[in-house]
């Protein structure tokens, strides 16, 4: 192999990345990429198998009538335990409470997490790390954690909040915060807002440092208001960051399990699909219905990532750092 | 003058204020429960009308010991043994990502982005039934397994963040002294590299420490349950008795190393958690 056909390979290599067979790299390209796939090769594997796998065997189990408590019965059912899921009034109210939750708490918590970002951005240095300390804390903390805490304060025996919100109308002494499906929706969203608001303002604290100072600045000189800089300069700049903090933490709300199982069990018209799922397969032992809830609820996750993507051009990749 | 520069740190320290009360209340509504005497708890009352240390004895030292403090050491050590696990895979996957030419280096940014929004849920049933038939149900492996699932992709996006600023001439320049690629990776950027690596063990133990799904769906015993599963378990002193102050208790025990972490390495955290997030 002459010379010149060896450095024409081995640039094609490197453009291109994969088109042409491995034997016509040089050596040193491919030990690269041998070394490459040898350091990234386990993880990805880890990954695979944590993942695909179960989910292709969930895929696999959903086609029969299975219970744990009658192996002996299994017998092959194809799409039906879908049918089944499909047509229940249940699993239709249960994601209709899952998407009211994801909805509300990530519009509450882009405003609110973008006013805390705005505050640590801002912040003298004196109170700088004081208050990303104390936002980490609920960052932090376990979600079971948080949810027992909301619930003492509202629970109608060793709860306080009735008491101190009495003058407020439609509080009072006997208001059984977990008894009803609105006041009940109330306080887990409030505790997985408060929980998760810290992760969505850290991303958008991360997305304010990258609006260009100077921008900002000339905005200033040329007399723009605080509202016009954060419409017409701020915003418009922040528009990726916003986008995969927004899409990040849907999909994360959508998989709300933690508060709801502590708060009501999903009693009282509050169950999530995460719940209806585990109280199906692990509850019930009804693996091949539960695992057909989890395939379903895979397939609103992916979804929710398509749409964004495809609707509103959401770079995930480019936007978590994988611009390589 | 004076008084603007006045004005603004009044208003700074209003700001403050509120961020303190939104941060912490709710530790602190669960901390002031974890002291009241049983009779004290239906008070209606924020604060103990008596600070007893009550709930913490019945937990560490008292009926309640042997479901608490198995739990706490499992957490301790299945969380710990996750976290492990997962950044000396990621610290080799994100620094050949980082580092090296290779195809498919992009599919496996995609695949730990795709891993990290699976729906736990999802993938809990199939694991139940398998881990029954193989015997891992109710086991530490049994848990540090599908921790994997939550703990490895962040810690490879966000270790892939951090070594791309590293200076890699250092390598290069360990190489033309004759070192191997291994050699110049072990000797010249694992100094550099280890805050970023270390920061990444803090986020992966947040999460590790937090899980609740796996938790309680693996685990059937006092073998593996972690603490999140045995809250949601916990009986009162008494069959009669809410267990509520023992869960405030318990609550604020685990509350600690995070809270502990957050003050010391508050500065690591932020920045590892905003550059694995949005830096194009």
């Amino acid at each position: 192999m002459s010379t010149s056909t060896k450095t024409a390979a081995s640039a094609a290599a490197r453009s291109t990345g994969r088109s042409a067979a491995p034997a016509r790299y040089s050596e040193r390209v491919r030990a690269e990429r041998r070394l490459g796939w040898l350091l990234a090769g386990p993880a990805f594997v880890v990954m695979l198998a944590v993942t695909a796998y179960p989910i292709l065997q969930a895929a696999y189990d959903s086609l029969f009538n299975y219970r744990l408590t009658a192996p002996g019965e299994r017998s092959f059912v194809g799409l039906g335990n879908y049918g089944v899921i499909l047509t229940d009034d249940l699993f239709w109210r249960d994601l209709g409470v899952t998407v009211l939750i994801t909805v509300v708490t990530v519009l509450v918590e882009l405003v609110l997490g973008f006013a805390l970002a705005l505050v640590m951005h801002k912040a003298l240095k004196s109170v700088r790390g004081l208050l990303r300390t104390a936002i980490l804390v609920p960052y932090g903390i376990i979600t079971v954690v948080s949810a027992f805490a909301w619930f003492y304060a509202f629970d109608i025996n060793s709860g306080y909040v009735n008491n101190w919100f009495g003058w407020l109308p439609g509080i009072d002494q006997d208001l059984n915060w977990f008894a009803d499906t609105g006041t009940a929706l109330f306080v887990i969203i409030a505790s997985e807002i408060w929980k998760t608001t810290p992760f969505i303002s850290l991303l958008l604290l991360a997305g304010l440092a990258q609006v260009p100072d100077e921008l900002n600045e000339a905005a200033l000189v040329d007399g723009a208001t605080w509202w016009e800089r954060m419409r017409r300069v701020i915003l418009p700049n922040m528009k990726a960051a916003i986008m995969v903090a927004v899409l990040f933490r849907a999909l994360d709300a959508f998989r709300i399990f933690d508060n709801v199982f502590i708060m009501t069990g999903g009693a009282y018209g509050t169950e999530v699909l995460s719940l209806l799922a585990y109280r199906t397969s692990i509850g019930r032992l009804e693996i091949g219905l539960g695992s057909a809830v989890s395939v379903v609820l895979f397939i609103c996750v992916l979804l929710i990532c398509f749409i964004a993507i495809k609707l509103f051009k959401v770079d995930l990749a480019g936007a978590r750092g994988g611009k390589s | 003058m004076k008084t603007s520069a006045g004005r603004e740190r009044a208003i700074w320290a209003a700001i403050a204020i509120l961020v303190l009360l939104y941060a912490l209340f709710p530790v602190a509504s669960i901390f002031a429960t974890s002291f009241k005497q049983p009779s004290d708890l239906t008070s209606g009352k924020f604060l103990p009308t008596e600070w007893v240390t009550d709930n913490y004895e019945q937990i560490l030292v008292g009926n309640a010991q042997g479901l608490f403090l198995s739990a706490l050491w499992n957490s301790v050590g299945i969380a710990l043994i996750a976290t492990f696990i997962a950044v000396v895979l990621a610290t080799l996957c994100a620094y050949a990502i980082a580092r090296l030419d290779f195809p498919g280096k992009r599919l496996v940014l995609t695949t730990a982005l795709a891993v990290s929004i699976f729906p736990v849920i999802s993938i809990v049933t199939p694991l139940f039934n398998l881990w029954r038939s193989i015997g891992l149900y109710d086991t530490w492996p049994g848990l540090i397994i599908p921790y994997l699932s939550l703990t490895l992709p962040i810690s490879i996006w966000t270790l892939a963040a951090f070594f791309r600023q590293i200076p890699w001439e250092l390598e290069q320049a360990a190489q033309v002294d004759g070192a191997t690629t291994w050699q110049a990776f072990r000797k010249a950027i694992v100094p550099l590299a280890a805050p970023g690596v270390f920061t990444t063990a803090i986020i992966a133990f947040f999460i590790a420490w937090n899980d609740f799904v796996y938790g309680i769906s693996l685990t059937s015993t006092e073998a593996a349950r972690p603490v999140p599963a045995a809250l949601a378990f916990f009986t009162g002193a008494s069959q009669f008795e809410a267990p509520t102050g023992a869960i405030s208790a318990a609550a604020i025990i685990v509350t600690i190393p995070v809270v502990l972490l957050v003050v010391l390495f508050q500065r690591q955290i932020v920045s590892g958690l905003t550059q694995g997030a949005v830096k194009g």
